[in-house]
């Protein structure tokens, strides 16, 4: 594989850059695999790349049904964070942390990693009280977490609402000084580009349309471009989970529902920070080219239409408008959505079914894009070794059943009250 | 934006609406011993087709009755809306 450096980068400004090498290549799909993996957007990419890197596993191939990239891993706001309350999820997002850190030096692909801090306004004294409480339960995972009183906040984002007479005061904010963004795109093309070049097929445009399944044993796929037997099936679908576990008669505590998110036209740099309003839902930060990147609620009610409603946009922009007042002078560039796999409780799936060689990855709710690597990590030891890792053990199907939830906001099975 | 027909009020707009889930989901009956299996079931497992599906909407800034209504999920055409006691 070639390297990308600024030497091969003078190089091939000498030649015209005619001569790079293709990023990865467009196979034709071969009659078998060890591994198939359904799905190629970040966390299916992630899967494959640490099967060949961590495994030795390369006979392998991704199948997407359209374009890598072209799912949530290119429509998500790519908040990165590990500020979560129970040991299932800190322990795993912080390992995801730590993953990000050193991605764009391991793929050889600047992921444009930026650990800016998010910071989640609290605008009551029982609000306050919640995050200490959240940030001590972080701290005792070894996750950075700094309590904010108000006149902190307002010496590191003067632009919020500080005046007196606002409906919801700013009182504190509750910062993960780690937390950030990436490139989303980059993220998904610097995991193709590797997995690529130890062997995995990535085929696109390729779509599963049912499973051979023999005595409770997975045999392979059934696809647009013909039938390919695998020893291992892994399901990377996100918001069409449940659509492939119907192929297969599960029925998932799951359900699909739409996100939306948008961008301003671009300004000079004024937020440094990932901000989230703590009396609502919503969020802000601004991209490298200058666009506020904005998003909030779900549509709220099951989905599968990639694409949103009017009326939860403006309701989740009012609440941006109350955060940050100078939004409402800007124009809107651009609006789209993504559909989500929304858990019952909010927390992912990581598993193995009760069909030998079928693994499950999905629930990943309106969060998945930080859990990229570590999602990949994960599921990639739990197929390779038929057995979970211990920080995915928590992500079990079965925890609906035996009452074992990871209820990290507390708010139960009503998926669309975001 | 959604408009939904209210079998009680008419043509409104979905800003009116609350949104309830899934309408065929059958709580377990009273009074009667229930296993884990049948619980799991009813509270958490979905179908979540793309395509028809049968929901349940609350009038809430209406005439506050449920509704049942079928609608497709990737074009959002409803089909159908019918009083919450009526079959659809
Ligand atoms: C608007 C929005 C904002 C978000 N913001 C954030 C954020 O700030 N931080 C964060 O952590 N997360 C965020 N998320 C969530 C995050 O994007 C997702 O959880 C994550 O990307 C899901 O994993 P993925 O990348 O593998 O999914 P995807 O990229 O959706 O990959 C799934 C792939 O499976 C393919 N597929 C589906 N069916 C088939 C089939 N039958 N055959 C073959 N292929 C198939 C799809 O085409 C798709 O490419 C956001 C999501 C949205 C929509
Ligand atoms: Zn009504």
């Amino acid at each position: 594989m070639q390297k990308y450096s600024v030497f091969n980068l003078i190089k091939n400004a000498f030649k015209g850059h005619k001569d790079w090498e293709v990023a990865w290549k467009d196979p034709t799909p071969k009659s078998e695999y060890d591994v198939v993996i359904i799905g190629g957007g970040g966390h299916g990419l992630a899967t494959a790349y640490y099967l060949a890197k961590e495994h030795k596993i390369t006979n392998v191939a991704i199948i997407e049904k359209g374009w890598i990239g072209g799912g949530n891993v290119g429509r998500n706001t790519t908040i990165l964070r590990s500020n979560y309350m129970h040991d299932e999820n800190g322990l795993f997002y912080e390992k995801g942390m730590n993953l990000w850190k050193s991605m764009s030096q391991e793929l050889n692909f600047n992921v444009m990693y930026s650990p800016r801090g998010i910071i989640n306004l609290a605008h009551s004294d029982a609000q306050m009280n919640a995050y200490a409480r959240r940030g001590n339960s972080m701290r005792l995972n070894g996750i950075d977490a700094v309590l904010l009183g108000r006149e902190e906040v307002k010496k590191i984002v003067p632009v919020l609402d500080f005046s007196e007479n606002v409906r919801f005061p700013i009182f504190g904010a509750l910062m993960q000084p780690s937390g950030g963004t990436a490139r989303h795109d980059a993220v998904a093309w610097g995991y193709a580009r590797q997995a690529d070049s130890m062997g995995v097929d990535i085929i696109q445009h390729c779509e599963v349309t049912g499973f051979d399944i023999v005595n409770g044993k997975a045999q392979g796929i059934q696809t647009s471009r013909g039938n390919i037997k695998a020893k291992k099936i892994g399901l990377c679908v996100a918001g069409n989970t449940s659509v492939l576990a119907d192929m297969l008669n599960i029925t998932l505590p799951i359900e699909t529902h739409l996100l939306q998110a948008c961008v301003s036209e671009p300004i000079k740099p004024i937020l440094d920070h990932v901000v989230t309003f703590g009396a609502g839902h919503f969020y802000c930060s601004q991209s490298d080219k200058g666009e506020m990147v904005m998003g909030g609620d779900l549509d709220g009610y099951n989905s599968y239409a990639q694409r949103g409603n009017l009326p939860t946009l403006q309701h989740v922009l009012t609440e941006g408008i109350a955060m940050l007042p100078f939004l409402s002078k800007l124009k809107m560039l651009r609006t789209w959505g993504g559909i989500m796999d929304m858990s019952m409780d909010g927390s992912p799936i990581i598993d193995k079914t009760h069909i030998d060689g079928l693994y499950l990855n999905c629930g990943w709710c309106y969060g998945g894009f930080k859990a990229t690597p570590v999602s990949g990590w994960t599921f990639a030891h739990t197929i390779a070794q038929d057995k979970v890792h211990e920080l995915n053990a928590g992500f079990s199907l079965k925890r609906f059943n035996t009452g074992h939830l990871i209820d990290e906001k507390g708010l139960g099975t009503k998926t669309w009250i975001s | 934006m959604l408009h939904i027909k209210c079998p009680h009020c008419g043509l409104r707009s979905q800003n009116e609406f609350a949104y309830g889930g899934d309408g065929t989901v059958k709580r377990p009956e009273l009074n009667k011993k229930v296993s884990d299996k049948e619980w799991d079931t009813f509270v958490y497992l979905r179908k979540s087709p793309r395509g028809k599906h049968t929901e349940l909407w609350h009038h809430v800034s209406g005439c506050r009755q449920w509704i049942k209504v079928e609608r497709d999920t990737v074009t959002h055409e409803i089909f159908k809306t019918a009083k919450v006691n009526e079959d659809i």
